[in-house]
């Protein structure tokens, strides 16, 4: 099993094999609660930390468990690490909890979580392991606050609208009226705005790429023609 | 031992060992967290209940001082609707309830509703709801004001005929493009005033020997 380089993985987790963008995992959390900004950061951060926990973990006890029984056990350690999680969210984070509801138990059946614990952890030592975890999981909250703020932007005319249920009531101000006198547009905010934008982005990120290859082709080329 | 045995063994004793360590961390967590989350139940109930009868009305625990009533008819739920009295120097204060509008455009809408001693509404708030964001969700406060508007209404004012939408011959404000939303808020709130003018005095009483039994009769 050849082992990437670090750089790499963040690069493949950031981008290359984003899981919105290009593997498409998890678009049910990613689809209902990408509505705005906070939302979407909330679920992000949280499936983030159950990324990183779990994928340490099998990491861990990857000589220990068998090939036969190793889902059920990735199964139990995620499902374990999303209650604590959801514990700890509603003690702490209580408001946010209450907006997010059943999207953080629902962290379980997130494929991308099990994906990365079967496709990664279970093939590599812990610090790669938790890397891995953070870059996706990061991948993953940048698509759902790029969506959200696309749609709350388009549906509201503010951004980081609520920020208080995340980091408390010193954050009531950091509300962004972008538009001022803005009317709202529907279409946004309801779910086929989800996926019109996640469409959309979905091709911006492909122009990007495909701008890249050009620029790196041309590069390649260049001088054997000068030569 | 056979060695498929021993190995069906093993692997089931692998799964045990996970089962256990995972329900432990679950266990820790739960017994660290709950008294947390307890705690910011109340206090997300203490604010909801405030904003529609301040605290400084009433003198007694409101969140502890409760009723349990189960009248599908008048309340619009199979389940249990809690009420919360307040009384000041053991004089009624006011009474409040969620409720469920069980008819709102896409499923049931969650109301909290505070009538003064006297019959008037010292208020009525939305807890939660589905309707249509930007038509039926007016009837948030934070998005317009339509829900103060049952602010010191009464069944004398507007009479009982009046407690409907302008679009069903009533007084009541719909909104463009809304109308089966506030006609369920309306709806609601009307039933809960109608049972009240039967049972008020029955809800307000304590009964001596122990300050927290609901009253005999009301629980049905």
């Amino acid at each position: 099993m050849s082992t990437p380089a670090y750089s790499r993985i963040l690069a493949d987790g950031l981008w290359h094999n984003n899981t919105g963008f290009v593997q498409l995992l998890g678009l049910c959390p990613l689809l209902a609660v990408s509505s705005n900004v906070i939302n979407g950061l909330g679920l992000g951060l949280a499936t983030t930390l159950v990324l990183l926990a779990s994928n340490v973990t099998v990491s861990l006890i990857r000589q220990w468990v068998w090939p036969e029984v190793r889902i059920p056990v990735f199964v139990m350690i995620i499902a374990c690490f999303v209650t604590a999680i959801e514990l700890a969210m509603n003690a702490f984070l209580h408001p946010l909890h209450a907006v997010l509801g059943i999207f953080i138990p629902l962290i379980v059946t997130n494929c991308c979580v099990i994906g990365r614990a079967e496709a990664f952890a279970s093939k590599h030592d812990p610090l790669r392991a938790a890397v891995d975890g953070l870059a996706i999981g990061l991948g993953f909250t940048l698509v759902l606050v790029l969506l959200g703020g696309l749609r709350e932007l388009l549906g509201q005319g503010t951004l980081l609208a609520q920020a208080q249920l995340m980091f408390g009531e010193a954050a009531r101000g950091w509300t962004v009226q972008v538009f001022h006198e803005y009317r709202g547009f529907l279409l946004a905010i309801l779910p086929p705005g989800a996926f019109i934008g996640l469409g959309l982005l979905i091709a911006l990120k492909n122009v990007l790429d495909a701008r890249r290859r050009r620029v790196l082709a041309a590069r390649a080329l260049r001088p054997s023609v000068e030569g | 031992m056979h060695p498929t045995l021993r190995n069906m063994l093993t692997a089931g004793g692998i799964l045990t060992g996970f089962a256990l360590a995972g329900t432990a961390l679950v266990v820790v967590t739960y017994q660290q967290t709950h008294p947390i989350v307890a705690e910011n139940a109340r206090r997300a109930l203490l604010a909801n209940l405030n904003e529609l009868v301040p605290a400084e009305r009433y003198d007694n625990d409101l969140t502890a001082d409760t009723l349990e009533i189960r009248d599908p008819a008048a309340f619009g739920t199979e389940q249990p609707v809690t009420v919360y009295r307040a009384y000041r120097n053991g004089q009624p204060v006011a009474l409040l309830a969620t409720l469920v509008a069980p008819d709102g455009y896409s499923g049931a809408i969650r109301l909290l509703v505070a009538v003064n001693a006297d019959g008037t509404l010292a208020g009525v708030r939305v807890l939660g709801h589905k309707e249509t964001p930007g038509l039926g969700d007016k009837i948030e406060a934070g998005r317009s004001d339509w829900i103060l508007g049952f602010t010191g209404k009464s069944l004398s004012d507007p009479a009982e005929g009046g407690w409907k939408v302008k679009k069903d011959g009533g007084q009541f404000d719909q909104f463009t493009g809304a109308t089966i939303t506030p006609r369920a808020v309306v709806g609601a709130v009307r039933r809960f005033l109608v049972y009240l003018r039967e049972h008020r005095e029955v809800l307000f009483q304590r009964s001596p020997d122990r300050e927290r039994s609901p009253p005999g009769g009301i629980q049905r």
